[in-house]
């Protein structure tokens, strides 16, 4: 001990590392920052073991697209710990995505974005966009077929930029087809410039938080004025101020601690995502859909109004981010407890209805045409001969089986049809069938008249028991 | 908290010093940021020169003529233009080729004008569907229903001896 003690003052004398750390731990913050302030720290430990964890993956993975896909199966199934590792990373990247959310609602509720934090917030937002950045990427290193094919999903959104758009699709997919440098550039955007990037800005936002103290705890009638507000905040921390370490920084290393395990224990028992079938951007069988964290978006463009999709597509996250941005510049100054700004809360609850909403839209994905569905049997069509069985035949192979159910057979992308022949007379039926409709194929040149007949015959005595 | 001691301003300063001041710290910030572009330069251009470099055209054969029958319609899978030795499973796209005459093909891109998902053709149904959104196009590719903007894209076709070959150049999206 004595001698460690010796070796730290030997390098103490000549680093001056104890002169920085110091003042760091034992600066003064408000003495009522309780468990709301822990979330950016959560953040961070996440962050760290995303760190760790992807450091350890990138000594199996190959960053190529003729092994990515077997180094994955093998980092999944036989490395010893691999499984856990991988583990581990998915739900660091969950982790990060729920306590940025976390931490930047809080910040919104307590308006700790207002003078003389605006740029806490404005680097906050850009840590926000970095993350989901890193989580897009990492799934695309998966390059199973789904990876594969969600690249060729956002390629196709960079195209709809106006003028842009082609080139932009050759940025994403770095050239003209999907190929080798596709993997390799997200690997690089993935493993080096986006972390370096986030490293840079935590550093930004570390050092601000120091530079401009921890928010004290909200209350009404004392209004934030960016020309008073340096001077009351310093006279506050001398009146009731304590220091950082220990007396704030328990409760960060304690959730902390208690997030790192939580990614280790759900790591282990429930493990990464398992693996798509093998990448073949020439196999038509994909259906490629995003992580968690991005399904809600995932259901805005499946339920988009058609005309609407050009303009979304390349204004929304413009917008979105420009919604982020603006809270400081909006409103730097004033009341800042929840009371005296009752629309926060409600916006708030707002932004998390229609995530909530969407997520749950794209978790069940009913605008899917379902290829697997199982044909109609002799059950429930009722009947064993006649134009009944026919009719029920021409629905399963015309398609209409893809998206229509009848008693329980069949797809979700359109009505069920159960009970049919009580809702549409037959002449609405044989007009549907013929013209279809927004999101249904006329069937006009596509029925021989004979097949038509003993369709409609089949769907006019579709009528629930 | 840095232990450097600072000269204090103007000590040791002859009367020029203000403009020679000026004169060197242009002079560090311009070589500085000369210093910076010369070891971006071939960098960045390596980085980028896939984005710019003008895609290659190839002819890419997929089968005898024979193979096909009249009026069916398969899935063929051919080489990308400009692949590369490592490119594995990368280096194959694919494509939808129907036979409509003796020697008369068409080839009908696999991407989904919507948003690029791979298209199915349902023999039953004489359809395209998508399976992301629920995109239909009919046999000839016009848009039958759902979000897609335009009909489904076409690769050039042509023939050479008894080969059916296909234009690769670049992922018909966008």
């Amino acid at each position: 001990m004595k001698l460690l003690l010796a070796i730290w003052k030997w390098f103490d004398e000549r680093s001056g590392i104890g002169a920085i750390v110091v003042p760091l731990a034992s600066h003064l913050v408000p003495s009522g920052s309780r468990w709301w302030y822990v979330f950016g720290s959560a953040t961070l430990f996440a962050f760290l073991v995303q760190v760790v964890t992807g450091i350890a993956l990138a000594t199996i993975y190959v960053p190529s697209t003729a092994h990515a896909y077997a180094s994955l199966r093998y980092l999944s199934e036989v490395a010893p710990l691999g499984a856990w590792v991988r583990g581990m990373h998915y739900f660091g990247a969950s982790a990060m995505i729920v306590f940025v959310g976390a931490h930047m609602t809080r910040v919104f509720l307590m308006a700790s974005y207002k003078y003389p934090r605006e740029v806490n917030w404005l680097s906050g937002v850009g840590l926000l966009a970095l993350t989901l950045g890193m989580g897009f990427t990492g799934q695309l290193l998966r390059w199973d077929q789904n990876a594969v094919w969600s690249t060729v999903v956002g390629a196709s959104q960079a195209a709809r930029m106006p003028l842009l758009g082609p080139w932009l699709v050759r940025v994403v997919l770095s050239g003209a087809t999907i190929g080798d440098a596709t993997l390799s550039h997200f690997f690089v955007l993935h493993v080096f410039v986006l972390p370096l990037l986030i490293a840079g800005l935590v550093g930004l936002h570390l050092h601000l938080v120091l530079r401009n103290g921890i928010s004290e705890p909200p209350s009404a009638g004392r209004p934030v004025d960016p020309a008073s507000y340096r001077a009351s905040y310093d006279a506050m921390l001398a009146r009731e101020g304590v220091p950082f370490w220990p007396h704030a920084a328990w409760r960060d290393v304690t959730f902390g601690v208690l997030v790192v395990a939580g990614i280790a224990v759900l790591g282990l028992l429930i493990g990464a995502p398992a693996l798509d079938r093998p990448p073949d951007p020439s196999l038509a069988q994909a259906t490629p859909r995003p992580d968690w964290y991005l399904l809600w978006y995932f259901a805005v463009l499946a339920l988009l109004p058609h005309a609407a999709e050009d303009y979304v597509m390349v204004l929304a996250p413009l917008l979105v981010g420009l919604l982020l941005l603006s809270p400081p510049f909006l409103s730097n100054r004033g009341e800042r407890s929840m009371r005296r700004r009752p629309w926060a809360p409600l916006l708030v609850l707002f932004a998390l209805t229609c995530i909530g909403v969407l997520w749950r839209a794209g978790a069940r994905e009913r605008w899917m045409p379902d290829f697997a569905a199982l044909p109609l049997t002799t059950e429930s069509v009722g009947e064993r001969s006649g134009q009944l069985p026919a009719g029920a035949a021409v629905f399963n192979t015309k398609g209409c089986l893809y998206c229509h159910a009848v008693s329980g057979r069949g797809g979700t992308r359109g009505p069920d049809l159960t009970d049919v022949g009580r809702r549409l007379s037959r002449d609405q039926i044989v007009v549907r069938i013929l013209n279809g409709g927004p999101n249904m194929p006329a069937y006009a040149n596509n029925l021989a008249p004979q097949q038509l007949d003993t369709l409609v015959v089949f769907l006019e005595s579709r009528s629930r028991p | 908290m840095s232990g450097i001691p600072e000269r204090p301003a103007g000590s040791g300063g002859e009367a020029a010093s203000g403009s020679r001041r000026r004169f060197l710290a242009t002079l560090a910030v311009t070589l500085g940021a000369l210093g910076a572009a010369i070891a971006a330069f071939p960098p960045l251009g390596l980085v980028l020169e896939p984005v710019f470099r003008r895609p290659r055209v190839a002819w890419r054969p997929v089968g005898r003529i024979g193979a096909f029958a009249l009026g069916e319609t398969v899935r063929v899978s051919f080489e990308n233009s400009g692949v590369l030795p490592w490119d594995g499973v990368s280096a194959r796209t694919g494509a939808w080729l129907r036979r409509v005459g003796e020697r008369e093909f068409i080839a009908f891109s696999l991407n989904c004008t919507h948003l690029g998902c791979p298209v199915t053709w349902q023999p039953g149904a004489n359809l395209f569907m998508c399976p992301c959104h629920g995109g239909v196009y009919d046999s000839d590719g016009k848009v039958a229903g759902g979000p897609p903007p335009r009909p489904l894209s076409r690769y050039a076709v042509r023939i050479r001896g008894d080969q059916v070959e296909i234009e690769s150049e670049r992922i018909p999206i966008g």
